[in-house]
């Protein structure tokens, strides 16, 4: 059977797709841009036996996703950026405590209580771990409300896999956005964890802590983690390339901003300009092979795009490592580019006339 | 011959990391006994937080977790919301519950989880080096009082009188272990709140008073004086609220 189109906004498939992945637990806190987000939760679970759970802070909403994942369930809490730096707290234990579980960040402007427009401000806070420790979080960055559909799916899968949270990172406008998406059908709730917390039952106790107090310990337990963390970089990389085959400038950007960039690359290639999207998927792992290939076949040039102050920057150029020159364009604070100005910065690059 | 008294089931055979005179061995017996009586061991979780108690998860032959400070409430409504059917219980002390964990001790008794919260008040920060607490007395010299504690860092509240006036909790009270009556009336009171919990009446919690001989600086008996003496006297023993009684009568009866 075909699956059903549905017309939803990007909070609310995110919601939906959870469940059909099996989540059955949600803890939230209100904050916009994500507050469709726990009000669909909230409305939902009851209808397929699940818990939602409205926490006094976002401290104790990913505190509650922690004792969840402890206990073995599928579990997820959303925020935005204030409430997700947070959030931050609980992510460390439940890297270092090994405890899988979704963290869903739909950013908006900042520093500080900043606005509540769309921004991706929090590159570096989610990609590059804004917790405390030696630690990585695979982090997902759809674009359309269909792949937020699709990679919320992924993410509870790569979770469970590797014993580690895995972040979604989007922002107000993907959250905000009303898509056509279809759904895969539910699937029912894994409760088949050997290590989970379920009361020691005829089998030693189990202990779940991040606590190693011998440093000999501690390092190899770090030791455990970058090994874990290394096959997440070897195999859990994704992107996709668009018009890239003959391309002499590559647009690189994820999330929203790579969907407007798309525009800007028709564009572009509408007046004869050789232009091409690298559109990271998973943004940490940052799949550097693709763009490294790209700057091997001869790209010169890589524009990225961002709505930031360029934090993606500093990946392009460990991918490109000097072989190509890389510009950055964004916007900030809740600006959003549009596709004109993108191939403006691009007919600037290339020489041509900006229109 | 017969053995009249032995380690309980649900405590590990290792040797504790407290302090000599401390009373946290004393705690630990009384809740592992408990849940040897009310046959609990293969379905309890039990949540540890962060000061002196933080290695918990050693002592007793239950699941255990390890919460980061103050957030224990937090990760037991996680735990019991995923598996109702566990016994689930926090372990925390004074700077645990009463100052970095205010929000999620409140709001879980408020929410009325059905968990049992534990308090170890020794009015101090131990494992750090025996600073002020929220629970310190008025008076009181330790490593960020050193001139006492005066007007200006506040005064001391009461844990179990607050929580008691939560809408959601079952059993609230106030104990101490500093002498053998009181330590089995601590029994008598964690048992209840066992029990509110097991019956699903609400939250509960017992604020159990005891000692830190090494951060007092004192002996174990003088800082046993100290909980007997100074200490009840600004905290009152007692049952704060217990809707036990009538639920469980019939029960008993």
């Amino acid at each position: 059977m075909e699956p059903m189109m549905t017309m939803m906004k990007g909070n609310e498939a995110l919601g939906e797709a959870a469940i059909r992945a099996g989540c059955r637990f949600f803890f939230g806190y209100p904050i916009t841009p994500q507050s469709e987000l726990p009000a669909y939760m909230a409305r939902r679970m009851p209808e397929v036996g699940g818990t939602f759970l409205q926490a006094e802070s976002e401290l104790a909403a990913v505190n509650m996703l922690l004792g969840a994942a402890a206990a073995g369930v599928r579990a997820m809490t959303s925020s935005s950026s204030p409430g997700f730096s947070l959030k931050q707290e609980g992510i460390s234990y439940m890297i270092g405590s090994q405890l899988p579980c979704v963290v869903v960040n739909i950013m908006r402007g900042g520093p500080g209580l900043g606005n509540i427009q769309p921004s991706q401000g929090d590159y570096f806070q989610v990609v590059k771990g804004g917790g405390h420790g030696d630690y990585r979080m695979i982090t997902l960055a759809p674009s359309t409300v269909q792949e937020l559909v699709d990679l919320t799916m992924l993410a509870f899968d790569l979770a469970d896999a590797y014993r580690n949270p895995v972040a979604l990172l989007g922002d107000g406008l993907l959250g905000q956005t009303m898509e056509p998406v279809s759904f895969p059908p539910v699937r029912e709730p894994l409760d088949d964890k050997d290590w989970a917390l379920t009361g020691a039952r005829g089998r030693p106790k189990h202990v779940i802590t991040s606590l190693e107090l011998n440093p000999e310990g501690l390092e190899e337990l770090n030791l455990r983690l970058q090994a874990k963390f290394a096959a997440m970089a070897a195999k859990e990389a994704r992107w996709e390339e668009y018009r890239c085959d003959d391309a002499e400038l590559v647009v690189v950007a994820y999330g929203t901003s790579a969907r407007i960039a798309r525009a800007a690359v028709d564009g572009a290639r509408s007046i004869g300009l050789k232009v091409g999207l690298y559109r990271p998927i998973t943004v940490w792992p940052f799949p550097v092979q693709g763009l490294a290939r790209l700057a091997d076949r001869g790209v010169r040039q890589f524009l990225d795009v961002e709505m930031s102050s360029g934090q993606m920057v500093e990946d392009v150029k460990l991918a490109v490592l000097g072989r190509a020159r890389v510009d950055f364009y964004g916007r900030l604070g809740g600006m959003v580019p549009t596709p004109r100005e993108i191939l403006s910065e691009i007919q600037k690059l290339m020489g041509g006339e900006a229109s | 011959m017969k053995l009249l008294a032995g380690m309980p089931q649900a405590m590990s055979p290792v040797v504790t990391h407290y302090c000599p005179g401390c009373s946290h061995g004393v705690l630990h017996r009384i809740i592992a006994e408990l849940i040897d009586e009310l046959d609990l061991r293969e379905r309890t979780v039990g949540v540890a937080s962060v000061g002196c108690s933080v290695l918990a998860y050693n002592y007793f032959e239950t699941d255990f977790v390890q919460a980061p400070h103050g957030r224990a409430p937090a990760v037991a409504t996680g735990i019991k919301r995923a598996r109702p059917n566990l016994f689930v219980f926090t372990y925390q002390g004074d700077g645990d519950m009463a100052a970095i964990g205010t929000s999620e001790i409140i709001h879980a008794a408020a929410r009325g989880e059905k968990i049992t919260a534990i308090m170890y008040n020794n009015t101090i920060y131990g494992m750090t080096g025996g600073q002020m607490s929220p629970t310190t007395l008025m008076g009181a010299v330790t490593a960020t009082t050193p001139y006492g504690r005066r007007e200006e860092n506040g005064r001391p509240y009461r844990m179990a009188e607050l929580l008691a006036q939560m809408p959601g909790t079952a059993y609230v009270a106030r104990t101490h272990v500093a002498d053998v009556g009181n330590i089995v009336k601590t029994k008598r009171a964690i048992r209840k709140a066992f029990e509110a919990q097991l019956n699903g009446l609400g939250f509960s919690m017992v604020e159990v008073l005891g000692n830190c001989p090494t951060n007092w600086g004192v002996t174990p008996a003088e800082a046993n004086r100290y909980v007997m003496g100074e200490m009840v006297d600004y905290f009152p023993l007692g049952e704060f609220k217990d809707l036990t009684k009538e639920v469980l009568a019939g029960v008993r009866a």
